[in-house]
């Protein structure tokens, strides 16, 4: 008896979406690892372990100074952490590693070893979207799973309903571009056509590593080489896919909805 | 004087170049054709240049004698005569075929692109048109209303009822198998787990095993049970999404809710496994990057049957509600024999009441020795894959609390020795949505000088089209979510 058993069930389960942004946020996976950090002052003469490692060159190392890692190249498979003898680039468990502009995701000089996290919006376009962002998602040679992610965001135990949050199926509604892909040439047009039919003022937020950067396909000629190549981006979200709970910081993050210090550790590794 | 007939070969192994046997074109079409005539099943028929011409190659399928079967063409230029006249299952590769390497199917019925790319759209091609004075026409996509992949549908309706619908893809296209040639890379087993975000496992599973059919290994047994794990962790997660977004499409919202978090609690426990919620960085050639050690395997036992209980719960509202049943069942019908002359795979096969699961027909890995029964039911409707996609929740779990309880012992990874050079290797992995078939087929240094991915998404796709045939457009939505196809598996 279906109609018995789920209201019994929804009594018994009672509100199942999470405390955060309110109380602490789920932990992620042991295993994730969560943003990286880089220290390049670390690195010995000579040394390049971590170089050959890596799967799309996101980490790199001049003539002078230590290692530089590119997060919004990132695949985020640790394989320079396990290579790097001298704990140069390590796993800090963080979720948070949305950024406004590109070049904050390039870690490992002195003063720039970790993400530097995303600021709100100006106080103009905060005003308008702050309490209600609508979203129009294009996957612009996406592999399906940063979308699997940005569905999740909809289901009962995150809620984006509740923070004012929607994604909308007409671009005539959005505010709001939510990019996942590495933009494949064959998605150049309809991407393009999209942003023209969203109303001014207006924003883009790449998902994804691909999306910021090409990810595994940088270098294809059958795509870009990320949104950027179309369309100005106002937050990069890096992540192969990102966790939902980064998507969802990121989010927050450029609404100003995060009350917290600078680079307060939420989470840290269990 | 020409060889009797094809090689033989078993799932995840390989066969010298130089022993797969050759024919002039036409007597391989012909030789295939006689062979599918028999029942056997196209897996892929791709082309390889040499020189200045293109060699066709077929692999074919034995799935009752759980045999693979290969043969090639010689190389040649210009035109050869369609198989897709007697075997529609061909009718995809051969307009694939004609698009990478200019081979010419003579008498196909509708040759046109399958995903080529012009400028900043791709190359589609004129749609079939039905005309008439009632008969009006719906575009829908690229770009759709949720946040899904991009595709392009364009029906062709009187009133309501859907004539016609053709498909147009392509516009995921990132050049996956060009990428390929001359790897492996670095990027290459990156490149493999983004074929098709929620196939990961299986696509990233497919290559291991072509690469470790090349180095001649049989590698650690606990790897190949850890896949096989994580295997079924993806077709949980996959089946009860799409089992909730079945009943969001039809406005029944307990098991919808329910259902999407399930998906998500069957996420994290691959996630558990190896630190992301699709299994990239999992399955390695030669083994596994992690172990699952017992603690974490505890763990992820009873994080597992509490969401299999739930999923139990929620999934069985579906068949209590009469709304529901009615609106599943005689909806986007499709007949077995139309499932069998298109060659499709995967659950939308087994709702025809075809029995057909790599996993059983073709035992590789851990399914050598350890398997789940194979789940089908007869209708072929929208009723009948979501039947199916309930059986292989419970098969799959079922299998699972199994294995989790028999785990082998040993090591998860191993080296590999350098690939076999001017080999053909073959791995077909019963992913979620069907078979995933990889071929490749190396160079005298042992690098791939070509790599063929073949989806489930590329046989299903005509299946979609099918079943909407005398079908209500407004029934679209869940005829399509019965099969959830993938458009970046299909345009790789």
């Amino acid at each position: 008896m279906f109609a018995v058993d789920t209201f019994t069930h929804r009594l018994k389960r009672g509100c199942e979406t999470m405390a955060y942004p309110k109380g602490p946020p789920p932990a992620l996976p042991d295993r994730h690892g969560g943003a990286l950090r880089a220290d390049g002052a670390k690195c010995p003469d000579g040394c390049a372990e971590c170089l050959p490692v890596c799967p799309t060159e996101a980490v790199t190392r001049g003539p002078v100074g230590g290692v530089s890692l590119d997060l919004g190249r990132c695949l985020f498979c640790a394989a320079c952490v396990e290579a790097c003898p001298h704990e140069a680039i390590t796993q800090t468990g963080d979720h948070r590693m949305a950024v406004r502009r590109r070049e904050d995701l390039v870690l490992g000089r002195p003063g720039q070893e970790e993400v530097r996290l995303a600021g709100a919006l100006d106080e103009k376009l905060r005003k308008l979207f702050g309490r209600s962002l609508r979203l129009r998602q294009v996957s612009a040679g996406g592999d399906g799973a940063a979308e699997a992610d940005l569905n999740v965001l909809g289901t009962i135990g995150w809620d984006l309903g509740r923070f004012g949050i929607q994604f909308v199926a007409s671009p005539r509604h959005a505010d709001g571009l939510v990019v996942t892909g590495p933009v494949s040439r064959s998605m150049e047009l309809a991407l393009r056509k999209t942003w023209d039919a969203m109303p001014e003022p207006k924003i883009v937020i790449a998902v994804g590593t691909c999306a910021i950067s090409g990810g595994p396909f940088i270098g294809n000629p059958e795509v870009m080489s990320g949104v950027e190549s179309v369309l100005p981006v106002d937050l990069h979200i890096p992540g192969w896919p990102p966790h939902p709970l980064t998507i969802l910081d990121g989010l927050l993050r450029v609404l100003g909805r995060l009350d917290e210090g600078p680079r307060a550790r939420a989470g840290g590794r269990p | 004087m020409s060889p009797p007939s094809f090689a033989l070969l078993a799932n995840g192994t390989r066969i010298p170049w130089a022993e797969v046997p050759e024919w002039p074109a036409p007597e391989l079409v012909e030789r295939t054709g006689a062979e599918l005539e028999r029942g056997a099943r196209l897996c892929a028929w791709f082309g390889v240049p040499e020189g200045g011409a293109t060699r066709l190659v077929a692999l074919i399928a034995f799935d009752a004698d759980n045999t693979l079967a290969v043969g090639r063409s010689a190389p040649f230029a210009g035109a050869y005569p369609s198989l897709t006249l007697a075997h529609p299952q061909a009718h995809l590769f051969e307009r694939e075929v004609w698009e990478q390497h200019g081979l010419r199917p003579d008498g196909h019925p509708w040759l046109k692109p399958v995903r080529r790319g012009a400028g900043n759209a791709p190359a589609v091609g004129e749609f079939f048109r039905v005309g008439g004075g009632e008969i009006h026409e719906v575009a829908v996509g690229p770009v759709h209303a949720g946040i899904i992949e991009p595709g392009h549908f364009r029906f062709q309706c009187a009133g309501e009822e859907v004539l016609h619908l053709e498909i147009a893809l392509g516009y995921q296209h990132r050049g996956v198998e060009n990428a390929l040639v001359g790897g492996p890379r670095r990027a290459t087993l990156s490149q493999i787990e983004a074929v098709a975000g929620d196939t990961t496992v299986g696509h990233a599973t497919a290559y291991a095993w072509v690469a470790e059919a090349l180095a001649g290994a049989e590698v650690p047994l606990r790897s190949q049970w850890l896949r096989a794990v994580a295997l079924e962790l993806e077709r949980l997660a996959n089946h009860t999404g799409d089992l909730g977004a079945l009943a969001n499409d039809v406005a029944f919202l307990p098991t919808a809710s329910a259902c999407g978090r399930i998906r998500g609690d069957f996420l994290n426990l691959t996630a558990l496994i190896c630190g992301n919620r699709f299994g990239r960085g999992l399955v390695r050639p030669g083994g596994c990057r992690v172990d699952l050690e017992p603690a974490r395997l505890d763990r992820l036992a009873s994080q597992l049957a509490g969401a299999l209980s739930e999923a139990e719960l929620a999934i069985g509202w579906l068949w209590d509600a009469a709304s529901v049943r009615s609106r599943f069942e005689d909806a986007g019908t499709l007949h077995a024999k139309q499932a069998t002359d298109l060659g499709m795979v995967g659950p939308a096969a087994r709702a025809c009441g075809i029995v057909r699961d790599a996993r059983f027909d073709h035992p590789a890995g851990w399914h050598r020795l350890a398997q789940a029964p194979v789940a089908v039911w007869p209708g072929g409707d929208v009723l009948a894959r979501a039947r199916v996609r309930w059986l292989e929740v419970q098969r799959s779990g079922r299998f699972l609390r199994e294995q989790l309880e028999a785990a082998v012992g040993g090591e998860v990874r191993s080296e590999l020795a350098p690939a076999a050079p001017d080999a053909l290797a073959v791995a077909l992995v019963e992913g979620w949505r069907g078979e995933v078939c990889h071929v490749a087929l190396t160079d005298a240094e042992g690098r791939f000088r070509s790599y063929k991915i073949v989806d489930p998404s590329f046989h299903n796709w005509i299946g979609l089209a099918l079943a909407l045939r005398g079908e209500a457009i407004s029934n679209f939505p869940i005829c399509n979510k019965s099969f959830n196809l993938s458009y970046c598996g299909f345009d790789l």
